[in-house]
């Protein structure tokens, strides 16, 4: 079995790359992803990967060389964080829409303007609907483990999708953690060999890849692709299984604490998960009947699981860590309530908007939380849809 | 495009940026494509082959692959002078065994006759039109084949299928070349330049006649002149034949002719005294 080290974030997905030893990487530095390339890039010149790294001019390229090599026939990964991914954006489209198994790091930062470096989940909200699989991480160790499990997910057969595994920057991309490490023959062996469908290098057998595709054929690919998020979310818990087999770590489409006899829960996504987790052990000490639902997977989002777990709650606090400007609420909350839209007995909701930029939530911040939606739950109705913790109205 | 692969002897892979050569050859269910092809989006046919070739490398290296392959991207003048021009100067800096190949008929076609920096002065296209104020386009060209030459890499040319052969065996030196190279086609376009389909290569011709699109190549730093007109031909004689120019011939803009005609000049004994 592997060993316990020490080591911040970036260094985590760094070494997972170096583990999974991808034939080719594309990448572009922005903060806070830039350990991640560069650590790499020190394994390359190390000759510790045999990796192909494409030094890009820009993180367009770097997806459009990530697109090229995916074609091409071999197993690719990237990383970046915010302005990077905004570049990406329209590339993105067509990595998902072709079917490409590329596997992105994406370090959450807020996007500009102003220009901000820290975190909030912008970034990766923004590319909600690109057709990537989208996995958030509550640490490093989820973020080592959760690469590792991309490779997988992103090149099954009946998925054949890019990922991208999203960690809260500076928050997780920054901090010193213990982890364990598998050794690298379990990682090589966990992901084993890339079997592309199709290649462009298959010169006896030459496709055409990204036509011309206009009303009389290209809502019928739409709808193929569709189809396959479904056999994605069973895929995220089979390979999770697999993993846990191998690591002793669990991992599904989300993680619920003290959820079993709950009347009331929080739902959010990434590192606060572990402040709330604090938070929920403070509020039960005080009697509240509450419990947290760690999202993992919010592409696929998985409804009908969290109908199942969440329909007959009595009021369900979503706490959002990117704004959708002008709609209703926060994008997980829409998500949410839209899902719970169909239980048969459907919990009261709020939303709550924070950390944008960076600010800081505390374990106190989100007791308030917790301690609000008791009320919320006795008075037996939503007062204010969305609220926002800690900011100087 | 088929006089460039025909000088092809190994098999290739084509990376093509969004365009005329691209809608019009590969309309789903069907392509024209009897190699391997990607389309990725306009301004990235570069940064995407730079991927592919790249890929080629990885595989080759632990003996996946041991067929030789040569890559080509074709790019229109709008996603090659444009908005492509930082994936392809990105993708020549790192070396890139390539040859990317503009395709220039120095408008934006897809989009109907939208001006480039590939435009010539003094054209009219649908945002640069001839009015009554403004004739045309009111600046002068990039000249794109000598930006590729300072990126010193090992091959460059700009060619005319006016002289097939020139853009033949250009093709066969480029797709020789270890490392990147660019060639830069004239593709004089009926419908955008407004001249009946069967003046196509004379056009082409008289555009080399003219001198405002010399034949030259720069190998290894050495520049080259591949085709020295017999005599220098002034620029009217390449301009009458389009109807993009004919307000050219009206009221008082016969100076922007004079402009055109200067801006030539100057270029070109610009290029006989770096190929000399
Ligand atoms: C990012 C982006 N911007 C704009 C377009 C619209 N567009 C498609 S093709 C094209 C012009 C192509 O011009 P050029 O590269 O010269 O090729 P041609 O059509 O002339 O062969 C434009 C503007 C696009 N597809 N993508
Ligand atoms: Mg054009």
């Amino acid at each position: 079995m592997g060993k316990l080290i020490s080591m911040e974030g970036n260094q985590a997905a760094a070494e997972a790359m170096r583990q999974i030893n991808p034939d080719v990487v594309a990448a572009y530095p922005i903060t806070p992803q830039t350990e991640v390339v560069q650590t790499f890039a020190q394994f390359v010149a190390d000759g510790r990967v045999d990796t192909e790294f494409i030094t890009v001019e820009s993180e367009h390229s770097a997806m459009s060389a990530c697109v090229g090599a995916a074609a091409a026939g071999t197993r690719v990964m990237t990383a970046t964080s915010a302005n990077g991914m905004a570049l990406m954006w329209e590339i993105l489209y067509i990595a998902a829409s072709t079917r490409l198994p590329i596997v992105m790091a994406l370090v959450n930062r807020a996007l500009s303007a102003n220009i901000n470096i820290h975190c909030d989940h912008s970034d990766s909200m923004g590319a909600r609907d690109a057709g990537w699989i989208q996995l958030y991480c509550e640490n490093s160790q989820e973020v080592y483990d959760t690469l590792i499990q991309a490779v997988r997910i992103a090149e099954h057969p009946q998925v054949r999708l890019p990922v991208m595994v999203c960690y809260d920057g500076f928050i997780i991309s920054h901090a010193v953690e213990c982890l364990k490490l598998l050794e690298d023959k379990e990682v090589q062996e966990f992901v084993g060999e890339f079997k592309p469908v199709n290649s462009l290098l298959d010169i006896a057998h030459p496709h055409t890849f990204g036509p011309l595709d206009l009303y009389d054929f290209y809502f019928e690919h739409k709808r193929q692709q569709i189809e396959a998020y479904g056999p994605a979310k069973q895929v995220i818990v089979e390979i999770g299984k697999q993993f846990s087999a191998l690591s002793g770590r669990e991992y599904g489409l989300f993680e619920g604490y003290r959820l079993q006899d709950a009347r009331l829960a929080i739902v959010l996504l990434g590192s606060a998960a572990g402040t709330a987790k604090e938070a929920v052990d403070r509020l039960r000490a005080d009697g509240l009947p509450i419990g947290l639902l760690k999202l993992r997977a919010f592409r696929p989002f998985p409804s009908e699981e969290l109908i199942q777990l969440l329909g007959g709650f009595e009021a369900v606090a979503v706490l959002d860590r990117a704004v959708s400007f002008g709609a209703t609420a926060g994008p997980l909350f829409t998500e949410i309530s839209s899902a719970l839209f169909r239980a048969d007995r459907r919990p009261l909701l709020v939303n709550y908007i924070y950390g944008l930029g960076g600010r800081d939530i505390d374990i106190e911040d989100i007791q308030k939380v917790g301690e609000e939606l008791e009320r919320t739950a006795e008075r037996g109705k939503t007062e204010q849809l969305v609220d926002y913790v800690s900011v100087r109205e | 495009m088929r006089q460039v692969l025909l000088a092809a002897d190994t098999p290739v892979v084509v990376a093509n940026a969004t365009g005329c050569l691209e809608v019009a050859t590969t309309i789903f269910p069907y392509t024209a494509w009897r190699c391997p092809f990607i389309h990725c989006a306009f301004e990235n046919a570069a940064s995407t082959l730079s991927g592919v070739e790249t890929a080629y490398r990885a595989l080759k290296k632990k003996g996946k692959i041991s067929q030789d392959i040569r890559f080509i991207a074709f790019g229109g003048d709008g996603g090659t002078y444009d908005i492509g021009l930082q994936a392809l100067s990105g993708a020549c800096e790192r070396g890139h065994r390539m040859l990317y190949v503009c395709y220039d008929n120095q408008a934006y076609m897809n989009t109907g006759i939208q001006r480039s920096s590939a435009t010539p002065l003094g054209a009219a296209t649908t945002t640069c039109p001839a009015g009554k104020l403004l004739p045309g386009k009111s600046q002068n060209r990039k000249d794109l084949t000598e930006i590729m030459a300072a990126h010193h890499i090992p091959y460059v040319a700009q060619t005319s299928p006016g002289r097939w052969n020139d853009l033949v065996s250009k093709t066969q030196t480029a797709l020789r070349t270890e490392g990147p190279s660019f060639m830069n086609v004239l593709s004089p376009c009926p419908r955008g330049w407004r001249f009946p389909p069967n003046e196509t290569i004379k056009i082409a011709q008289l555009a080399v006649d003219t001198c405002l699109w010399p034949l030259y190549e720069v190998v290894e730093g050495k520049w080259r002149l591949t085709y020295r007109p017999k005599q220098k031909l002034p620029v009217e004689e390449w301009l009458k034949t389009q109807g993009r120019f004919a307000h050219l011939f009206k009221g008082d803009n016969q100076q922007v002719i004079e402009q055109l005609q200067a801006e030539v000049d100057r270029r070109w004994e610009e290029l006989l005294e770096k190929s000399s």
